[in-house]
């Protein structure tokens, strides 16, 4: 199993618009359940990842989509049912494991290093990734340095990437709420990861930076063929940016289906503007 | 207007992550050094080396270990005096065991001892947290004391309970014990504690040091990003018990020449927090500047008064620099809660883009 992100933009021709070839299911959530006490945040949640796809997840507020996300990457263990990565089921799996998968994730409350600069935050990213051992780490001479200076390289890649080459030696907890999101998905595409889950990237933001975000959020799926799974509340992004869309609506999948099968799905349209019970 | 970096231009990332990137530091680190090595074993006076600046030195390095474990890891600790102790005891013990083992050698490897037993202490840090963490240091504190005073095989069934320190030589000279000169302890503190920090400094720069960092600011999101908190957590635990042991049998060996268990009390790991708060918390230059202004303003306060001619009594002397002290931590809480070394920075900025505000 290779971390490593295959880059299915570089194989197209460079004037034609780079059609994404989608792969088989990458990861897939059977028959979740999940429950705090007696209050049902998931109940029997089954749908699919497919490689290189953008999914996102939306349903109005408290419809269990964070909790989801939780389940994914191991933060939550449910009571019910399991998560496939690339054909492997897994019980009780822990985060720290889920990102040696290669599952990157961003948080809707940002969660940065906020007294570590931008640079050490994207390049603790790459914890995993460097193998050099304390001793080597503590002489910091051969190959550790070599080995530093090689993840400063890739760090530096994708600060470019994501414009960020101004805040480089700013300590996170200074920048203003729009950085810190860029900053957070820096850190986690820093990991290299196959999937990225990303929770609310763009709320909170002014419509430039949203139209910032999207766009990264389509190049890290174009250029690094990342698959991304992403909750959203704004629906035009949601609808402009993603191939499949699962709805939830307390704790349970209501529809899914490319976003324009889901915009015309009567239980979505009830779902958010509510029904009149006569 | 000297402190410009100005025309140095950085071609690798080598180069860029280097520990002083600005000429001027360097040139400073080298200035500071060759003092140290140098000027002061040749003119200062036993006094100044063996009151003043062999504590500060010894001092700082507890202070480092500290730092790193509650600066840079978040885990409060206040176990540091009992973590000094193991260190001294278990020096004494090889220098009594080996006693023809270089006598650095076994101070560096008494470290090793203060490491594993910090190691055990900090098994509950991944369960609990904060304040509840430094509960369980304290019982590590009470419980390391009492071993000192209860275990008389610790202090080779000395009759007073102390242990007194037997003389070593390295190279035919008294390193340790009453007939070593100040200026040979000095210069063996001051290497093993400027060989100490470097490595400390190389350690917090890289991988390591982020991931402890990582763990301080947000636990949660560490683990996401791949860092196991239990390894990352007992790590830090074992590191900076390791600089507070080898600072404790320093602190015995080449300094005070004798120590009973008091010397190892609660209030030396007070006094080291002490010194961590004001130097600043998650700084290596915090842990000297603590050092020296904790262990330099009693001496200070005891010798001013002499030279403008005011005779002060010797318990009022000490009664007023507890009083400064106390006023400065809580002036140091509220005003510039990252301690000495920010002072530092804002200072070293300020000179950066002098004449201009910013």
């Amino acid at each position: 199993m290779s971390a490593q992100p295959q880059r299915v933009a570089e194989a197209e021709p460079a004037n034609a618009a780079p059609a994404r070839v989608l792969g088989g299911v990458i990861l897939a959530v059977e028959n979740v359940s999940l429950s705090f006490g007696g209050v049902n945040a998931l109940s029997d949640v089954s749908f699919d990842v497919r490689e290189h796809e953008v999914r996102a997840i939306i349903g109005p507020n408290g419809a269990g989509k964070s909790s989801m996300l939780n389940v994914m990457n191991g933060f939550y263990q449910p009571q019910r049912g399991v998560i496939r990565f690339r054909g492997h089921a897994y019980h009780g799996m822990k985060p720290h494991a889920a990102a040696a998968m290669g599952m990157g994730r961003t948080f809707q409350n940002i969660a940065l290093f906020r007294g570590m600069t931008v640079l050490d935050n994207i390049m603790a990213g790459r914890s995993l990734k460097m193998r050099r051992n304390f001793f080597l780490q503590l002489l910091r001479w051969g190959p550790a340095l070599r080995e530093e200076t090689e993840h400063r390289r890739a760090v530096e890649e994708i600060i470019d990437f994501l414009e960020i080459q101004h805040i480089r030696r700013t300590p996170v907890g200074r920048l203003p709420y729009g950085l810190q999101k860029r900053v957070e998905l820096a850190r986690a595409l820093a990991m290299e990861p196959s999937v990225l889950l990303l929770d609310e990237p763009m709320a909170g933001m002014n419509i430039e930076e949203k139209q910032d975000m999207c766009r990264f959020v389509l190049e890290v799926n174009e250029h690094y063929g990342t698959t991304i799974v992403l909750i959203e509340h704004d629906m035009g992004v949601v609808m402009d940016i993603s191939d499949r869309v699962v709805v939830l609506d307390y704790g349970r999948k209501i529809a899914d289906g490319t976003p324009d099968e889901v915009r015309s799905d009567q239980a979505v349209i009830d779902a958010y503007l509510g029904v009149t019970h006569s | 207007m000297f402190y410009r970096e100005v025309g140095q231009f950085k071609s690798s990332y080598a180069a860029d992550q280097a520990l002083l990137p600005i000429l001027q530091d360097r040139i400073g680190i080298a200035v500071i050094l060759l003092v140290a090595f140098v000027a002061v074993p040749l003119t200062a006076s036993g006094f100044m080396l063996d009151s003043v600046l062999i504590p500060i030195l010894v001092f700082a390095l507890a202070a480092t270990g500290l730092n790193l474990l509650t600066g840079y890891t978040g885990l409060l600790s206040l176990g540091t005096g009992g973590f000094m102790g193991v260190g001294a005891y278990s020096c004494y013990k090889l220098a009594t065991i080996f006693p023809n083992v270089n006598i650095i050698v076994l101070i560096l490897c008494s470290g090793l001892f203060a490491a594993a037993i910090g190691t055990l202490f900090g098994l509950p840090s991944l369960r609990i947290k904060g304040f509840y963490l430094a509960v369980a240091t304290l019982a590590a504190q009470f419980f390391l004391s009492w071993c000192f005073i209860r275990i008389p095989w610790l202090y080779n069934y000395n009759i007073s309970g102390s242990i007194e320190v037997p003389t070593r030589t390295l190279f035919g000279i008294p390193v340790t014990g009453p007939t070593a000169s100040s200026e040979t302890r000095y210069l063996v503190v001051l290497s093993i504690v400027v060989v100490l920090t470097l490595l400390a400094a190389n350690l917090v720069r890289g991988r390591i040091g982020r991931m402890w960092m990582a763990v301080r600011d947000m636990d949660l999101a560490a683990e996401l990003i791949g860092i196991r908190l239990y390894q990352t957590k007992l790590l830090a635990f074992a590191v900076s018990s390791f600089y507070c042991g080898v600072a404790g049998a320093m602190l015995v060996f080449l300094y005070l020449g004798s120590a009973d268990p008091e010397s190892f009390s609660i209030n030396q790991s007070f006094l080291i927090l002490f010194m961590v708060i004001i130097g600043g918390l998650g700084s290596l230059l915090g842990a000297f500047l603590g050092a020296a202004l904790i262990r330099g303003l009693p001496i200070l306060l005891r010798h001013a008064p002499a030279y403008f001619g005011v005779s002060l009594q010797s318990a009022t002397v000490e009664q007023t620099s507890y009083l400064i002290l106390g006023a400065l931590i809580i002036v140091f809480l509220i005003v510039e809660p990252h301690g000495l070394a920010r002072l530092w920075q804002i200072g070293k900025q300020k000179l950066r883009v002098w004449p201009f505000p910013y």
